[in-house]
């Protein structure tokens, strides 16, 4: 064992790259919402970059070290201190045993992601680590009293030493991409997807990011039409019927009803994964 | 033709762009989505191939792969030559109590009596047309066109296991304690998923269902 969890947060789950080719099984792909950090954390510490990793949602979570290793902590800005010392993001961090680990509570971003030299050890279901929060597939999330243990792989080199901490823009900005049901969306409603300004419902997840806005109203040939059921991708703009745009995440349905009109750009998942509930943020079409 | 589809010279096939490097095929019925979800799974050069109702999703395991390339090769695939509804096909019979919590809602909808809206229900042998959602969902076909009702009009936060529901002209299980907009009409206790097994599915696509009515 290398990690004991002392102190658990909302909600903190191992995640790798996810069930990737099992869709038309009705299985979510899961896996790191915000990849680009998942894979930072990976490469500071030496691991393969798709290696799995604790994504840590929001903050206050302390662990005690049962086996020296080192770890990165990325994504979410949050202090990090080690037997109440300040630590650095964006670092490899060597632990000995008995040293105690803290996250505090992000003030910029949503998800923290947690590295461990050699990877987070966890039972392979159906072909990946991750935990999909909506099938309740995968190792549960973590509770006080649960041990993390490295994986068997020897890391190598870490790839970098230090990545500078950037901060996420207050206002993001999420590039998107036209979707296979944009023509569903009225000549008013195409300009508002990208114009207007939209706020992060609190009622988001894993599952799906909830924007709040001026509704998007239909084109009159689509007015009250409901769709054949068809496939849902993570990042797709699921348009319901009050006007509400849902963006879907990792652990979203393979399947769905309503209508996608845009794609969030693969880049800018990890932007999606950052934002914080009552934020603000802008889609653009490019 | 929509503003947003293209046609493939070469195949006839009907595409719309789905995301940075997928494509959503339209096919005209439920076995031609079958057939070609059958020819393009094998596929090495495919990542997901996801069947709908009327639709096929197809994402190609390299990015580079351009769109017009990808339709070129779901064009070329041969057809599979199993017909969708095939007899020869497992047979599941689900014993189920029905006292789903909309079921006289549906009676209302359809003015038949509770004991018509079962008897309707359990009459047909359904087909799976595919599976999604969450935890291999099976979406059924061959529903009474008597009991076609709208789904709710806001989903339920949490839907108990094992519920037979219909929506969207479907009937379906759900496989586990997931948010849904089905309307509920009994449950069964079979286990329909078991994430030890390989697939973790009970029911394939193409299998046949019957529900059989059961005191509680």
């Amino acid at each position: 064992m290398t990690l004991v969890v002392r102190s658990c947060g909302p909600m903190v789950t191992v995640q790798d790259r996810g069930r990737r080719g099992r869709a038309h099984e009705g299985i979510a792909r899961a896996g790191a919402f915000d990849v680009r950090a998942a894979s930072l954390a990976n490469r500071l510490v030496g691991n393969d970059p798709d290696a799995a990793v604790l994504e840590a949602l929001l903050g206050s979570y302390a662990f005690e070290v049962t086996h020296s290793t080192a770890v990165a902590i990325t994504g979410a800005i949050l202090p990090v201190r080690v037997n109440g010392k300040d630590a650095s993001q964006n670092h490899a961090i060597e632990l000995r045993r008995g040293d105690r680990l803290e996250l505090g509570s992000p003030t910029d971003g949503l998800r923290a992601y947690l590295a461990l030299s050699g990877g987070v050890d966890a039972p392979l279901v159906l072909g990946s680590r991750s935990y999909d929060s909506l099938g309740r597939i995968g190792p549960p999330p973590l509770t006080v009293g649960d041990v993390v243990r490295s994986g068997p792989s020897a890391p190598g080199e870490a790839w970098f030493e230090l990545v500078p901490v950037r901060p996420h823009p207050a206002v993001p900005t999420i590039d998107v991409v036209e979707g296979p049901r944009y023509d569903w969306l009225s000549a008013q409603a195409r300009v508002e997807l990208t114009n207007g300004s939209w706020v992060v419902e609190p009622a988001s997840d894993r599952t799906g990011v909830r924007l709040r806005g001026e509704a998007l109203t239909r084109a009159t040939d689509w007015a009250g039409r409901e769709l054949a059921t068809e496939a849902m991708i993570p990042g797709a703009i699921q348009l319901p019927a009050n006007g509400q745009p849902i963006i879907l995440g990792p652990d979203c349905g393979t399947t769905g009803g309503y209508p996608v009109v845009g794609v969030v750009r693969e880049r800018s998942m990890s932007d999606l994964a950052q934002l914080r509930p009552g934020q603000h943020v802008r889609l653009r079409l490019r | 033709m929509a503003e947003s589809t293209s046609r493939d010279s070469r195949s006839e096939l009907v595409w719309r762009a789905y995301g940075e490097h997928g494509v959503l095929i339209e096919c005209r019925d439920l076995a031609e989505v079958h057939a070609r979800f059958r020819a393009v799974r094998g596929s090495a050069l495919v990542e997901e191939c996801v069947p709908g109702a009327e639709t096929l999703y197809v994402r190609p395991r390299n990015p580079a792969t351009s769109r017009a390339e990808l339709v070129r090769l779901i064009g070329s695939l041969p057809a599979v030559s199993e017909t969708f509804g095939d007899p020869e096909r497992p047979l599941h019979v689900v014993d189920v109590v029905y006292d789903g919590v909309d079921l006289g809602d549906v009676a209302a909808l359809t003015r038949m009596s509770i004991e018509e809206v079962v008897r309707r229900h359990t009459a047909p042998t359904y087909t799976v047309a595919f599976l999604g959602f969450s935890r291999a969902f099976p979406y059924l076909v061959g529903l009474d066109p008597a009991l076609v009702v709208p789904r709710l009009e806001s989903p339920r936060p949490s839907v108990p296991a094992g519920s037979i529901a219909m929506g969207a002209g479907f009937t379906g299980i759900y496989p586990a304690s997931t948010p849904g907009g089905w309307r509920l009409l009994g449950r069964s206790s079979v286990a329909f998923f078991d994430e030890s097994r390989d697939p973790p599915g009970l029911l394939a696509p193409g299998d046949h269902v019957r529900f059989r009515a059961v005191g509680p």
